[in-house]
């Protein structure tokens, strides 16, 4: 009964303000849909501390059967289950709570435009979605919600739809989205033919079965397991904004920062992450694909901290930060370490809803500026938002005391992550191990320059923005205070179950590890002590570089970035994604499209047979031109002689048979 | 009710001939009485209709409620409903009312224009009921021709180039057919559609001139028949009149075009083609999985390039039909399951788009893609249905487009996955030109001085509507009520037709 309000109640409240805000009012829509989500949070933390021995599956109704094909509407209750829920419902609740403030008075709109109960409806659909995809007990489920989270995730980018660049940003992360659901379709569809079943529970235990099989596809023998698994890890790519499509990420920034914060950082983003554990059962049988797991995770993560170094939106260097730990979450699921992932998915969620709801914050006082060029000394104008930001720089930087269970979320679920690919021992891990120390000290690096440039140094930018630069009202900052707590606590409080003692009974058999052959997250406990100090002298690393270059030595930056200018464009542009994209595949299919219509409909197919009808078309409309609207009735007329003379034969021949 | 079919089947022209008798005068009153008389007899049919389901038993994998008569001389009237067909009825008498009611602002021999649609509901319905060859040929052709009045006399500037097209291409494949079809009779001495089904066509390899027929008169029968639907669906290459047609008929012609008569293509390939010539279906399966292919992947990207709303839907319904034919030449359980579904759900999503074009052509009589622009500003009743029936179309889960689109796809899979991976390709271009017009026309800020005075959808608007909300959302929540009738049917389907592919395997000489 619990899991179905928790399911339904954003749902219902999403009808209810999408639908009835006439009837209710604004904010009676507004109280509602917050009011439905603290429900759903609550219950979620009840579930939470509950004991999952044993999978439990409440069977809704049924939904598509065809043949053997058999798929119900059902929520399956274990301990991935629960987590997400915790996950998905306190940030719900929270960016609901902070949107009252937040979104109060938008200057993207005219006035008496009611924008407020679409944005609350579309945040409660949003959450609706992204809970049946992870309270899902088959893959169909799953990519409804997948698919469902994704036209949320579309409709709340483009919310400020009058904005061309929204527009333009909404549309791509759908279609880049897309292109991964493209995979992730074609591994439900091998996963169908080869084991005829989509639910979980009887897919799960076909993992070593679908080792030794193969089959074929698009002419290559593939191994079964290592082919469904690495067609379903391109549709986690796409959602977690994984290295190649990842491009849609950064222009999800065109949303309202709430927006940026639920969807973007804390949840939907992490979909891709929690895919792959929930598979554990047939990823464990799968090396190929998680070595490649690792690899991409470990260079998404490098890959999207690079880019942030240079940012100057606040937005987009935490949303490349949020890209590069989902990197990290993504390399420890490829080294079997899959609890870890979902440790760090935990904790991420809580630091990075509240550096972007932070950084709402502080774009409000701005007025709307994102520029942090344009910041600078506000810590003392709005310090409740500064402390909050502290402690989320502090917790995704990983600050802790090395060698024991004591610091900051991010600094216990890091570097369970970076202990994890090193303890796994193969090239794949090392790899992952060094990109992602480098990636740990520019994550500090921009994490601090961001702190830096916006609370720190001189005002810039605007005098007289600065002038009325101010506080945000309480339902604004209570959201960031209860982010705080579980920035801080989150980790160390969970450690013992995420990873520690209790993982394996914890987890129960919501992951699975094949303990035969993996045994890494037994072995990350016992990595030598510099393994284990590194993530932090790393943080360390960043975090002087960074205070020389913005507090010390303001003028360096520039003057380095002259010095290197190929680097910094390099940066600056992202790897130059979009314009390699643009050139490869947005251009020639529109000009291959104009091509197919004009050339191939046109001359080739109406070309051949209008000429075939030449002789035939002057005749006719030589007949029609005598009489002018009449002509179609001569048709009319020639039809049905020609049916009444069909008729005629087979009355004569056929009744004479 | 004995004869339940054949009531469904001419209440419509029941209503036509009514209204072409006994209703005299141009005036005002007039015209409203012959409007509501449509809607009357449309309604009338929807509800008798709905008895056919209520008696119909599912499990029967056979032909209900079968009427048979004698008729002109020797020929034979015989009607009868089963799991394949029923839906297309069904699909036919819901779309009628819908598509009066959308035509509620037609000014130009209202009369006529009732009439005409009238009378195109009974061939239409007389098409998925009849088990006589050429009663079945009557209905299918004489279709065309209220078609034809609608886009001559209803249709738009371009409307003489269109119904050319039109006349000339559906023309050719039927006489194929026909010719297909004095074949059979020939061959089997009967035309009724029953007995056919048992009929063994010779699929014996013979050599004509040199060439060598394999699956010898079945291939032949095949291909006249493919004619006629592959024109009808449409299927690439045979498309091209299907945007022309569209663009230069009115928005209640596009809709039946779009919902309900494409469909007698895919209708025919799964009542003729696969039952009754399985040996050449199955030679065919690789040429009719490349046309589906061809017609997802090419028609999706040349309607990214449309500047014409309507041409741009029609595109994408030939996209659309590229998953019915790809599904049903599958051969299996989910291909057919999911073509059937395709068909019945496009009808829906495609009456529902054209429906919506229309809303914004009566008002600002442009279907310009240009023109438009930051509807949502001004229209957000309209933003709201425009935007779920475009995600209904891109397939998104949870509306009917998904269910269809993902059975083809699982059915395809199986046999080739090439082919499902070029469709699910297809996946994502539709998503791109669908977004694409969308943001065009319903995004963006509103600039346009001629757009500032433009209103939402009025109550009938709406009300037309809705039942296309309703049931593109339901049929994607809980598809059983679709796939509970057709399944038995296409089980049996598909085992006779691997039966009959299996003994031509044995019956080979080379075994």
């Amino acid at each position: 009964m619990m899991p179905t309000i928790i399911l339904f109640g954003p749902l219902l409240g999403a009808l209810i303000a999408g639908f009835g805000w006439r009837i209710i009012g604004e904010k009676n829509a507004m109280y509602l849909t917050t009011g439905l989500l603290f429900l759903s949070a609550f219950l979620s933390w009840i579930l939470f501390f509950g004991d999952y021995d044993t999978v439990e599956i409440i069977t809704l109704f049924r939904w598509v059967e065809s043949g053997s094909l058999s798929v119900d509407w059902a929520i399956r209750m274990d301990r991935l289950t629960a987590v997400m829920l915790v996950v998905v419902t306190t940030v719900s609740s929270l960016v609901h709570l902070y949107s009252i403030g937040y979104m109060k008075d938008d200057p993207q709109w005219k006035k008496g435009e009611s924008y407020l109960p679409r944005f609350f409806a579309y945040l409660s659909f949003f959450t609706f979605s992204m809970l049946i995809l992870v309270t899902s007990d088959n893959l169909l489920q799953m990519f409804f919600g997948w698919e469902g989270v994704g036209v949320a995730s579309y409709l709340l980018i483009g919310f400020y739809y009058r904005k061309p660049s929204a527009n333009a940003a909404a549309m791509k992360a759908f279609i880049v989205n897309r292109v991964g659901d493209f995979g992730f379709a074609l591994g439900i569809f091998a996963i169908y033919m080869m084991t005829d079943s989509i639910n979980f529970s009887e897919i799960f235990t076909q993992g070593h079965y679908l080792s030794t099989v193969s089959f074929s596809f698009l002419y290559m023998e593939v191994n079964a397991v290592e082919a469904i698994t690495m067609l379903l890890f391109i549709g986690a790519m796409g959602k977690s904004a994984q290295l190649f499509l990842h491009t849609w990420l950064p222009d999800a920034m065109e949303g309202p920062t709430p927006v940026s914060a639920l969807i973007h950082a804390a949840t939907m983003v992490t979909a891709g992450v929690f895919l792959v554990v929930r598979m554990s059962p047939l990823f464990e049988y799968a090396p190929g694909t998680l070595a490649f797991v690792t690899v991409i995770g470990a260079s998404t993560a490098f890959v999207a901290a690079t880019i942030a170094l240079v940012q100057n939106d606040i937005k987009r260097v935490i949303a490349y930060s949020t890209m590069s730990q989902l990197g990290y979450m993504f390399a420890a699921a490829g080294v079997g370490v899959y609890q870890a992932a979902m440790f760090h998915l935990f904790t991420h969620a809580f630091f990075k809803a509240m550096l972007f709801l932070g950084a709402g914050a502080v774009i409000m006082a701005m007025h709307h500026e994102q520029d942090m060029r344009k910041y600078g000394a506000l810590r003392k104008k709005i310090p409740y938002t500064f402390w909050a930001m502290m402690i989320g720089t502090l917790a995704i930087t990983g600050v802790g005391i090395p060698l024991t269970n004591i610091g900051l979320a991010g600094f216990i679920s890091k570097d369970a992550i970076i202990e994890s690919t090193f303890a796994a021992g193969s090239a794949v891990g090392e790899y992952a191990f060094w990109l992602l120390l480098a990636a740990a000290a520019m994550t500090s690096f921009y994490s601090w320059r961001l702190m830096f440039l916006t609370f720190y140094g001189k005002e810039k930018g605007d005098k007289h923005t600065h002038e009325h630069a101010h506080e945000s009202p309480m339902v604004m900052i209570i959201p960031l205070a209860v982010l705080a707590l579980g920035s801080i606590f989150a980790g160390m409080f969970l450690y013992g179950d995420f990873f520690g003692k209790n993982v394996f009974a914890w987890f129960g058999p919501a992951v699975y590890v094949n303990h035969e052959t993996n045994t890494v997250l037994e072995a990350a406990h016992d990595v030598s002590k510099w393994v284990k100090v590194s993530p932090f002298i790393a943080m360390v690393a960043g975090f002087l570089t960074s205070y020389y270059f913005y507090i010390i030595n303001p003028a360096f930056p520039k003057a380095l970035a002259a010095r290197n200018p190929g680097l910094y464009k390099f940066l600056l542009n992202k790897w130059y994604f979009d314009e390699a994209y643009d050139f490869l595949f947005v251009k020639p299919a529109k000009r291959f499209g104009h091509f197919l219509w004009k050339k191939l409909d046109g001359s080739v197919i109406d070309g051949t047979i209008n000429g075939i009808a030449m002789g035939f078309i002057p005749f006719l409309t030589r007949a029609a031109a005598k009489a002018q609207s009449g002509y179609l009735f001569h048709y009319a007329f020639a039809m049905i002689l020609g049916v009444v003379g069909l008729i005629t034969w087979f009355a004569i021949f056929g009744g004479a048979r | 009710m004995d004869n339940l079919l054949s009531i469904v089947t001419f209440l419509p022209l029941f209503g036509a001939i009514v209204l072409m008798f006994f209703l005299r005068g141009e005036d005002e009153m007039a015209v409203k009485n012959a409007k509501l008389l449509a809607l009357f007899a449309t309604g009338a049919t929807f509800i008798a209709s709905l008895f056919i389901l209520q008696g119909f038993d599912p499990s029967n994998t056979g032909f209900q409620m079968v009427e048979e008569a004698d008729w002109l001389g020797g020929l034979t009237y015989k009607l009868g409903v089963d799991g394949i067909s029923i839906l297309f009825v069904m699909l036919t008498t819901f779309m009628m009312p819908i598509v009066i009611g959308a035509s509620w602002k037609v000014d130009h021999r209202v009369k006529e224009y009732m009439i005409a649609f009238l009378v195109l509901e009974t061939l239409m319905i007389g098409v998925f009921l009849s088990l006589d060859l050429v009663l079945f040929y009557v209905f299918f052709e004489a279709g065309l021709i209220p078609m034809f009045l609608i886009i001559g006399i209803w249709g738009g500037k371009k409307k003489i180039y269109a119904a050319f097209k039109f006349f000339l291409y559906t023309l050719l494949g039927s006489v194929l057919m026909l010719i297909a079809m004095i074949a059979m009779w020939y061959d089997a001495g009967t035309t009724d559609i029953v007995k056919l089904l048992n009929h063994e066509f010779s699929s014996s390899t013979f050599s004509v001139l040199g060439f060598q027929i394999i699956g010898g008169a079945q291939t032949l029968m095949w291909l006249a028949f493919f004619a006629s639907f592959a024109v009808k669906l449409p299927m690439w290459p045979f498309h091209t009149w299907l945007p022309d047609a569209h663009v230069q008929a009115p928005t209640a012609g596009s809709v039946v075009l779009a919902a309900i008569l494409i469909k007698m293509g895919g209708y025919g390939f799964l009542r003729f083609s696969l039952p009754m010539f399985p040996v050449a279906s199955d030679i065919m399966q690789n040429f009719m999985f490349f046309l589906s292919v061809a017609a997802i992947l090419l028609t999706s990207l040349i309607a990214l390039a449309q500047t014409d709303m309507k041409k741009l839907i029609a595109y994408s319904s030939v996209a659309h039909m590229g998953f019915v034919t790809m599904g049903i030449f599958a051969f299996n359980q989910q291909g057919i399951d999911g073509a059937i579904f395709q068909m019945i759900s496009h009808g829906f999503i495609s009456g529902a788009l054209f429906l919506s074009v229309g809303i914004i052509y009566d008002r600002m009589h442009t279907r310009e893609i240009a023109a438009y622009g930051g509807l949502a500003v001004r229209m957000p009743a309209f933003a709201l249905i425009f935007m779920l029936f475009t995600m209904a179309n891109v397939g998104l889960p949870g509306t009917s487009g998904f269910i269809g689109e993902f059975l083809t796809l699982v059915g395809v899979f199986k046999v080739n996955t090439w082919v499902a991976f070029g469709a699910t390709f297809g996946v994502i271009l539709s998503a791109v030109y669908a977004l694409y017009l969308y943001r065009r026309v319903v995004f963006g800020d509103m600039i346009k001085e001629s757009l500032k005075g433009i209103a939402d959808m009025d109550a009938r608007e709406k009300l037309v509507i809705a039942p296309l909300v309703l049931f593109t959302l339901l049929l994607g929540i809980y598809p059983a009520l679709v796939l509970d009738i057709i399944g038995p049917s296409v089980e049996a389907l598909v085992l006779n037709f691997e039966t009959a592919v299996g003994a031509a395997v044995t019956a080979a000489p080379g075994n």
